[in-house]
């Protein structure tokens, strides 16, 4: 019989709505991340680096840029005969069909996937979160301690703490308590939701509750197995591991890369992380430029000035332009003459001569507030802005625009402008 | 499939002086990204040949661990794909590649168990884009036996170190001499040549009966008068790499817009290896102008009219200026670089000034770099 010790399951199914028109067209894990990756990449390329060579990657919502960026799996070196990675979208069965409904249903309906390895152990990951580990470490620990489950957590601010599934463990690491997204967290290690199960108990978990509706791990796998008196551990990680679901989250640890020698160092020989980018020319860094604390992608031409930026590949920036503190996806073009302040503008958008963007006061998104925040100008792909124009803080744009979207040719602050049509 | 590819990459150079005694001339880094031999493999895989021989001898490890996957050029397929063939002793061979037309002796059967008509054999040392279906379109309509690519050169440019063509009105060359004392002629081969497989395999059989060893001299010269031999003129990009100066100009026409537009933007595209490097970085400091810089690099100085190729290091307060940063270098703090190559994975000591005076200077230095 062949089998595999460990296989990952990969849940990067999610929309991740919180990140706006970021996410309007692709899913959240294909997004791009510090100038040539995308976010998917951290975790496959740990996989790989931890030994582990078979990943199930679970997708749904928008899977095309996902697809496309994993392919076969070989620039995660992910291309076997046996195992490799393995896109699992949901499919329709012979007494029913319906879409992956929660995070542990969508791992139930690829038991026959699972099955197919024979693993001892099933490691659970999420397709959106920045960290470099080693699973293979945190296997040691589970078999040390004989767990059933072992839960990743790391220490959070008591105050931030509520925001996660927390975890109560005594001296050993045994886990005796979780809450998942409590009021009044009663300890401070929130759960990374990355689980080693062993693959018996997973199995059977799943299959008892198979019936429930929006099946999750955090909700009702995890407290399923703790009632039931299984043996879990918390594994406590204390390197660098960021969650990037909200904008603003989702710019600091962009930001955070561009520092001298950053916490999350990507020039790191030891742990790399690999993405599927193509082969492209080295960038261009013209006579007038001007480029200070940044990361700029391959194939990319600068002409003007760039201040705290990570700009991804085959982007331009046109003469005389000024771009700070912002994120610039890959081939997107910045006209001449543009100002732009603290934007995220996604991949393959065309922003026209002298636009200015990120003006204005900080006045809170009149749509969704609590998405368009941080006095952000955030772009969606393909997007066409107009020459000349002028969009405030906290703004969101997608689409292609024309003058005429524009009242008196300004965006104010707070507003947001979706539209039909894309840059080809 | 109509043609098969072969590509002459064993030659060694002494006009590259110290940079190919670590590697041939095909391995040579260009552009910041790419090898020379790149350029060859896009254009055959862009001209939809998908059987590619690559003769190696002198110095080939670099080589052969640029070629170590096909899947870069899209030769990893079930039929065809990437050959490479270093010299091997046989029960009736115990030599090394004696010529060009010998290393293809030497690889006969490769040839023989083909079935494409027709043969295209190129250099691995030139930096340009060609359709070769277009050569072998005009070799078909002009029932050539051999069709010689060549190029008309600048005035200014030196023929001597080429073989120079001088054509009749047809296009028939008249005239082939192997690197003239004097040239005569200012158009020049540019050692692509088509030519049928049949025919090629009787060619290169005679040619070793005899004990002749040379493609150019033993058969285009000598069979000149006796052969349909035809040149196809390019007016495009073409530049040869094979002495420091040209090496050195050629990776600098990189910074001009036309050229970059040409080979960077223009499809179809030039294929590479990928290594797994982070975006370039730029840390305080940092002033560059007019540069191209390669994923891997972090820069803390000044670069300027340069190219960086991947993961260059370049230190505080430190001035590169009109000068080629190979693959992997360290530039310690300070350091002052005017006009040179540096040699890859070379660390250059704080402090430490290099200026080519009367042209290029080549910089190898062999310091331990201490792993950070």
């Amino acid at each position: 019989m062949r089998k595999k010790e460990m296989i990952a399951m990969l849940l990067a199914g999610g929309q991740g709505s919180r990140l706006g028109v970021l996410t309007a067209k692709v899913a959240k894990p294909a997004v791009a991340f510090g100038g040539k990756y995308r976010i998917i990449d951290f975790p496959l390329s740990n996989c790989i680096n931890s030994g582990i060579d078979t990943v199930g990657v679970l997708t749904q919502y928008q899977p095309l840029r996902l697809n496309t960026h994993i392919g076969i799996g070989i620039s995660w070196d992910l291309d076997r005969n046996f195992g490799g990675v393995t896109i699992l979208p949901p499919y329709e069965k012979s007494s029913n069909s319906e879409w992956y409904t929660g995070t542990a249903n969508a791992i139930y309906q690829n038991l026959d996937y699972i099955e197919t390895y024979h693993p001892d152990y099933v490691l659970i990951l999420s397709g959106d979160h920045i960290y470099k580990m080693d699973y293979e470490v945190m296997l040691d620990y589970h078999k040390e301690h004989k767990a059933d489950v072992t839960i990743a957590a790391m220490p959070v601010p008591i105050e931030e703490a509520s925001r996660f599934g927390v975890v109560v463990a005594e001296e050993d690491g045994q886990i005796s308590e979780f809450q998942e997204k409590p009021p009044e967290p009663k300890s401070n290690l929130a759960s990374m939701g990355i689980y080693i199960f062993s693959w018996p108990v997973l199995k059977e978990a799943l299959v008892a509750l198979k019936n429930e509706p929006g099946c999750d791990f955090g909700k009702h796998i995890i407290p399923y197995c703790h009632e039931k008196g299984q043996r879990l551990f918390a594994y406590e990680y204390n390197g660098y591991w960021k969650d990037v679901g909200t904008l603003g989250s989702y710019w600091e640890a962009n930001m955070e890369l561009i520092d001298i020698v950053p916490e999350f160092n990507l020039y790191e020989e030891y742990w790399k992380i690999y993405t599927n980018s193509g082969i492209l020319p080295p960038q261009y860094i013209s006579g007038q430029a001007v480029i200070e604390r940044s990361i700029i992608g391959n194939g990319s031409e600068i002409y003007g000035e760039v201040k705290n930026c990570v700009i991804g590949s085959g982007v331009v920036i046109g003469e005389g332009a000024v771009v700070r503190d912002s994120i610039i996806m890959k081939d997107t073009v910045i006209g001449k003459g543009c100002v732009v302040d603290k934007a995220i503008i996604a991949e393959n958008c065309e922003i026209g001569e002298n636009v200015t963007l990120g003006i204005g006061s900080d006045v809170p998104n009149k749509l969704k507030p609590a998405i368009y925040s941080f006095g952000l100008v955030t772009i969606g792909e393909n997007t066409i802005v107009p020459p000349g124009v002028q969009v405030g803080k906290n703004t969101a744009l997608s689409g292609a625009t024309v003058k005429e979207d524009y009242p008196n040719g300004v965006l104010e602050s707070g507003e947001t402008l979706i539209k039909a049509g894309e840059r080809v | 499939m109509r043609a098969l590819g072969i590509i002459l990459a064993g030659g060694n150079n002494h006009k590259m002086r110290e940079l190919t005694s670590r590697r041939a001339v095909a391995a040579m880094p260009i552009a910041g990204s790419y090898r020379a031999i790149d350029f060859t493999l896009s254009n055959m895989s862009n001209s939809h040949i998908q059987k590619v021989a690559v003769l190696t001898q002198y110095n080939a490890r670099s080589l052969n661990e640029h070629l170590n996957s096909s899947k870069w050029w899209d030769f990893g397929r079930k039929q065809g794909g990437l050959y490479v063939f270093t010299p091997t002793i046989t029960a009736d061979n115990g030599y090394w590649y004696r010529g060009t037309a010998d290393a293809i002796y030497q690889n006969l059967d490769f040839l023989k168990r083909s079935h494409e008509p027709y043969v295209i054999i190129t250099s691995g040392d030139a930096v340009y884009k060609m359709d070769y279906n277009k050569v072998l379109e005009y070799h078909i309509a002009k029932k050539a036996d051999i069709t010689v690519v060549c190029k008309e050169l600048d005035d200014s440019e030196d023929a001597s170190r080429f073989g120079t063509i001088k054509m009749d009105d047809s296009m028939r060359i008249e005239e082939f001499e192997e690197k003239p004392m004097v040239a005569h002629s200012h158009t020049i081969s540019t050692g692509i040549y088509v030519v049928r497989r049949r025919l090629l395999i009787d060619l290169i059989e005679h040619c070793a009966e005899e004990d002749r060893y040379d493609f150019v001299t033993d058969i285009l010269i000598r069979y000149k008068n006796l052969k349909k031999i035809y040149g196809y003129k390019i007016k495009d990009y073409w530049s040869n790499i094979s002495t420091v100066d040209a090496y050195y100009r050629t990776n600098m026409d990189f910074l001009r817009p036309e050229v970059r537009e040409y080979f960077f933007k223009q499809r179809p595209e030039i294929y590479s290896k990928v290594s797994d490097l982070p975006p370039a970085k730029y840390n305080p400091g940092s002033v560059v102008k007019n540069s191209l810089v390669a994923s891997g690099s972090i820069i803390n100085g000044t670069v300027e009219n340069s190219i960086l190729f991947k993961k260059t290091f370049v230190g505080n307060n430190c001035v590169i200026k009109n000068s080629i940063i190979l693959n992997d270098v360290y530039l310690g703090d300070n350091s002052y670089i005017e006009n040179c190559i540096v040699e890859s994975r070379d660390t250059i000591r704080a402090n430490t000034r290099y200026v080519g005076e009367n042209g290029v200077k080549v910089v190898v230095e062999k310091n331990e770099r201490y792993a950070l």
